[in-house]
């Protein structure tokens, strides 16, 4: 059987009165690319922030390989207030919430629908701060530079991820100052500078021209070959989500309305109602 | 263009040159007076106390006004531990000090690094409620911390002697004491600053939600920062009170704070040497601005608004002019450089010759 990497059972994400993720429920095994679509506002990112531990669910449960990373249910006075499915509402009992870095800590990486790179640092500094997470130094030990010997290696294993990434001619341009394309790459050099299991893409090909998409689907297989990932990625770009993905997971006003391989879903007539039908018509 | 590596150590060497004569001829009263020297040291622990704030603020993009509050706790550390056992019955007149605490004497170093310490706690104190809050409510909790420290400092009548404050704390004799403190604890935050910590601050101030999707602790690394730069900032507080010699509570109202608000925002949120620069600037300056305090007559006619506050107020005028009109300050985020300032004659001599040229 296919190994579950990442696991989220009955999720909902709630804001006030905005159910932004309703009951979602959905698996990603280890190897695979899948992908998350559905219309803007569907809860894509909001789904992606649940998972990588930025909000809490409302509701329901993350679980990364062995590792419950968040788990809720509605209680307390969010219990009235509560506007997902009922009949999950008593299924989870531990209230859990890993902070992002810890869950970065075990393997999830990510990027962002819009960059967020340390847009005065440095491309090469971009990615050495991934390193940080797991070196031994304290504050000390760094400020007086007895850990030079894991500096210098940390900078080695940097420089060489931009070599490999076609990132180390512009390894000292400030962030900001690249052009978007290289922005987008050097989001995910950073993401995988970070060792991850699973990587988590939000919208990377959002406002590429189609050459430039065909390029990063390209390099997101390479990648995955290279670095023995596992892709689950929100992604608008059809060419690219119908060449790569293993299975593809629709989402619509937070609810799940579709699932399964590429034909599959280019065939179902909900989701060419609710989002591709209404995509060609644009 | 850059200038050689040789070039620039040849440079920095001279810099340093001169600055350890000029600190022997003012030490040996060559020149300068005992005036300057004061403004001179005070300007060093303004540079320790500044740099300070600007890791928090500049470097770790958090929000602390609490540098009045922490200078003091480092003030009356000092003053407390090192006023002479003789001294103390005279001083404490009103009510005798704690017994048990007349008894500690300790050196001036010691106290120093107590007060930094004892600082760095209580900084912890405050930081692991309010920086656990993705909002940032340091700059309220650090303004409240500075006055109650202040208030209880007037109270605690046996131990700091209250709205009194405490007189004859052993002063500096040298200006080594100030000039060198500065450079070693400017030298370790700029070690700091450079090292995976300083790069994990930040990250941390450039986009705090991507820092921590890299694995950064935000809650930890702000801590960290924050004690690290209250340490600093009491230990210029203790440097601050053996140059006075003299402290007392009032002397740390919260508005004390923004001198320093003024020179890192002058000086460049983000740059050490800048933040340095401004620091002697500043110092000077409101020295300088002390004429406003007096009372001007101009042909027998005393212009009623020159007294007493209204240095405060031309302060107050620059520092919003700078907000509003020069955000970026002298330096900005870039720091000091032999090329940056080669480049600087380079391009100031271009522009004088092409102005010959077309004469
Ligand atoms: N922090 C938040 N507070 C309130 N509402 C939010 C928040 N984040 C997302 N939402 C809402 O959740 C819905 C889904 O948003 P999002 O997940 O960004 O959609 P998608 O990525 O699929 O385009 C939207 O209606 C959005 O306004
Ligand atoms: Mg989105």
């Amino acid at each position: 059987m296919d190994r579950q990497v990442l696991g989220v059972n009955d999720v909902t994400m709630q804001f006030g009165g905005v159910v932004a993720v309703n009951n979602l429920s959905l698996h990603v095994n280890e190897g695979e690319i899948v992908a998350l679509i559905g219309p803007n506002g569907a809860g894509k990112t909001t789904a992606f922030n649940v998972i990588t531990g930025v909000y809490a669910p409302s509701n329901g449960q993350v679980v990364f390989k062995d590792n419950v990373i968040s788990s809720n249910y509605p209680h307390g006075k969010f219990r009235k207030k509560y506007l997902g499915e009922q009949e999950t509402m008593d299924k989870y009992s531990v209230v859990k919430s890993m902070t992002p870095d810890k869950i970065t800590k075990l393997g999830v990486a990510r990027t962002f629908q819009n960059i967020r790179l340390f847009k005065n640092l440095t491309v090469f500094e971009n990615v050495l701060i991934a390193k940080h997470m797991r070196s031994k130094a304290n504050f000390l030990s760094a400020t007086f530079r007895l850990n030079y010997k894991e500096e210098k290696q940390n900078r080695d294993e940097t420089m060489e991820l931009l070599k490999i990434l076609g990132l180390d001619d512009v390894k000292d341009e400030v962030a900001h100052s690249l052009p978007y394309g290289k922005q987008r790459h050097l989001e995910i050099a950073r993401a995988l500078a970070t060792k991850p299991e699973l990587l988590l893409l939000d919208e990377p090909a959002a406002g590429m021209n189609p050459q430039e998409t065909v390029e990063l689907t390209q390099f997101i297989k390479k990648i995955k070959d290279d670095f023995n990932l596992t892709v689950f990625m929100i992604e608008h770009h059809m060419d690219l989500v119908m060449e790569i993905s293993d299975r593809i997971y629709v989402l619509d006003f937070g609810k799940l309305i579709a699932e399964g391989t590429p034909e599959e879903i280019q065939n179902n007539q909900r989701v060419i109602d609710a989002y591709l039908g209404v995509q060609q018509d644009e | 263009m850059n200038m050689s590596k040789k070039t620039k150590n040849i440079c920095t060497a001279i810099l340093i040159l001169v600055a350890v004569i000029l600190i022997t001829l003012f030490d040996n009263d060559v020149i300068g007076n005992a005036y300057i020297k004061r403004v001179l040291n005070l300007a060093a622990i303004y540079a320790i106390i500044s740099v300070s704030m600007n890791l928090v603020n500049g470097f770790t993009g958090m929000f602390s006004l609490g540098q009045a509050g922490f200078m003091a706790i480092g003030a009356f550390t000092v003053a407390v531990f090192t006023v002479p056992a003789e001294s103390i019955p005279s001083i404490f007149y009103i009510e005798p000090m704690a017994p048990w605490l007349a008894a500690i004497r300790l050196p001036f170093v010691v106290a120093l690094l107590v007060g930094g310490l004892i600082a760095a706690v209580l900084a912890l104190i405050i930081g692991y409620p309010v920086l656990r809050l993705k909002s940032d409510y340091l700059a309220i909790a650090t303004l409240g911390f500075s006055e109650i420290i202040r208030i209880v400092f007037t109270q605690m009548q046996t131990i700091t002697n209250g709205a009194l404050g405490i007189k004859c704390i052993p002063g500096i004799t040298t200006m080594w004491v100030p000039f060198g403190a500065a450079a070693i604890c400017i030298g370790i935050m700029v070690l700091l600053i450079n090292s995976s910590y300083g790069r994990a601050f930040k990250a941390i101030r450039e986009d705090d939600i991507a820092a921590e999707a890299m694995g950064i602790n935000l809650s930890f690394h702000k801590n960290l920062s924050f004690a690290i730069s209250s340490f600093f900032t009491a230990i210029a507080g203790g440097l601050f009170a053996s140059l006075l010699t003299a402290v007392d509570p009032k002397q740390f109202y919260f508005t004390l704070t923004y001198n320093f608000l003024l020179i890192i925002v002058l000086g460049g949120m983000g740059s050490v040497t800048g933040t340095i620069i401004a620091s002697f600037i500043i110092t000077g300056g409101l020295e300088w601005l002390r004429f406003f305090d007096e009372p001007l007559s101009v042909m027998g006619y005393n212009i009623p608004i020159f007294r007493a506050g209204l240095r405060m107020v031309v302060f107050s005028l620059l520092l919003m002019i700078l907000v509003l009109f020069y955000r970026k300050g002298i330096m900005g985020q870039k720091e000091f450089s032999w090329d940056g300032i080669y480049n600087w004659i380079m391009k100031v001599k271009t522009r004088l010759s092409r102005k010959k040229g077309g004469a």
